[in-house]
């Protein structure tokens, strides 16, 4: 993985608050965990009922019965409960996540998300997606800025169907962070030797540029 | 007082099974799904089935086994990643699959297992997955009538059962299992290991007995059961 992700998923580890309740995305939000200290105070949640998620572990270690929504298997941390489906959901629903960190194939600048289906191509379904989305207290994404053709993932309006509308807080890129305002995309942090002007040129929307230094991560 | 014996021959239980029959089945992946149970099933080869699941398991495990021998028609669900086979009978045609939230399946079922019609959300407004939906509005906000799942039959993995089908589920095998263990007509379980009653702690019971039908004790667990070396 470039030096650069790296550096986006370590930056987004520290959205979490002490004593929040978090659910990780697949993919790369899974990695987030591997840049929080062994003994931080935080508790995740996995939509296929657990929270008090623990690390992941070997095969020759695992539980055949303990695993993540992604399918990885995780082990039990003191205080860890088990409990069915419907009330894993009951959690994301009635807003019990502090947090929820996503991928994304598309944001839009007023906060919807595209994270699910490319018609024709990629269409598993949608599994939790739609709830963590449009429930959890905050929204973050973390996505790679460019998609593999180089086009920006940050766009003025979605054209793939979205999962939820306006729910998107902010966005981690290996290029910047970026948060979603009533005024739209507004540059909050730059990568290592990313300059505003290049994240502009990549970004498929107007952004808001402060006049302060901005930090970098 | 005595609570009766529901235990039964696999094959017997399974034979209940008749072609166009709705099927509940449990798990999440690879814990909680009835790996001998669907095993059973397709010896059985009852045709024309609708089969509810989160998943399809992967290609060549659990409810895979039943897409390969042609026996479901319709599939409810909510996520196929992990079966690229499941995806491509999906594009072809070959099977009509019908993607739910992955919560409102839970829901949906657990109203069919609670004698409900249905229940309201809010989940998926604004998106495509509302899309033929009935919308209510109630209390000033707008809502989609999710409706109540039932099955003919449900077939459930569990860690322990007693012969009364009193049920416990080990860790994250739990998932479905006990809301789909309500929502069937008929609830065949295998179990890991089956007790007497009263050697389930009644404090300790996740499913009660009286939604079960018939239990099975799984003579030993196969290679589908065990960790998934990716």
């Amino acid at each position: 993985m470039s030096d650069a992700r790296t550096r986006m998923i370590a930056r987004a580890a520290r959205e979490i608050a002490p004593g929040m309740v978090v659910n990780l995305g697949i993919g790369m939000p899974t990695q987030v965990v591997n840049h929080l200290a062994a003994d931080y105070p935080v508790c995740l949640h996995t939509e296929n009922g657990m929270t008090g998620v623990g690390p992941v572990l070997p095969p020759e270690q695992a539980d055949r019965n303990l695993i993540d929504a992604g399918g990885a298997y995780v082990s039990t941390v003191a205080g860890s409960a088990f409990f069915d489906s419907a009330t894993s959901f009951a959690m994301v629903r009635s807003g019990r996540l502090d947090l929820t960190m996503l991928g994304a194939f598309e944001v839009a600048a007023n906060g919807d998300l595209a994270n699910w289906k490319i018609p024709g191509k990629f269409s598993p379904g949608v599994g939790g997606g739609v709830e963590l989305a449009q429930k959890a207290r905050r929204v973050v994404v973390l996505t790679t800025h460019l998609d593999r053709a180089g086009r920006s993932k940050l766009k003025a309006k979605c054209a793939l169907p979205i999962t939820a509308q306006a729910c998107v807080a902010r966005i981690f890129t290996d290029m910047a962070v970026i948060d979603v305002t009533p005024d739209g995309f507004a540059l909050v942090e730059v990568a290592q030797g990313v300059s505003p002007a290049e994240i502009c040129a990549a970004t498929d929307a107007p952004l808001t540029i402060p006049q302060s230094p901005l930090p970098s991560f | 007082m005595k609570l009766r014996d529901k235990r039964c021959d696999i094959a017997a239980a399974v034979g209940r099974i008749k072609d166009g029959d709705t099927v509940m089945i449990g798990g999440f992946g690879v814990p909680g799904t009835p790996f001998t149970l669907i095993q059973a099933l397709v010896q059985q080869d009852a045709r024309n089935l609708t089969v509810i699941k989160n998943d399809a398991n992967e290609p060549g495990m659990g409810v895979d086994h039943l897409l390969r021998s042609g026996q479901v028609a319709r599939l409810i669900t909510t996520h196929l990643g992990l079966n690229s086979h499941a995806i491509g009978l999906m594009n072809s045609g070959a099977i009509d699959v019908e993607f739910n939230p992955q919560g409102i399946l839970a829901e949906r079922i657990r109203a069919g297992g609670s004698g409900l019609g249905g229940v309201l959300s809010d989940i998926g407004i604004g998106t495509e997955l509302a899309e033929g939906k009935q919308v209510v509005k109630m209390q000033g906000t707008t809502y989609l009538v999710e409706p109540a799942l039932r099955a003919d039959v449900a077939l459930i993995h569990a860690d322990r059962a007693d012969t009364f089908g009193n049920l416990t589920y080990a860790a994250t095998a739990q998932n479905f299992s006990p809301l789909m263990a309500m929502a069937a007509a008929c609830v065949i379980v295998e179990a890991e290991t089956v007790v007497l009653p009263g050697e389930i702690a009644a404090n300790a019971v996740q499913t009660a007995g009286v939604f079960v039908d018939h239990v099975t004790q799984l003579e030993n667990l196969s290679e589908e059961y065990a960790v998934v070396r990716r």
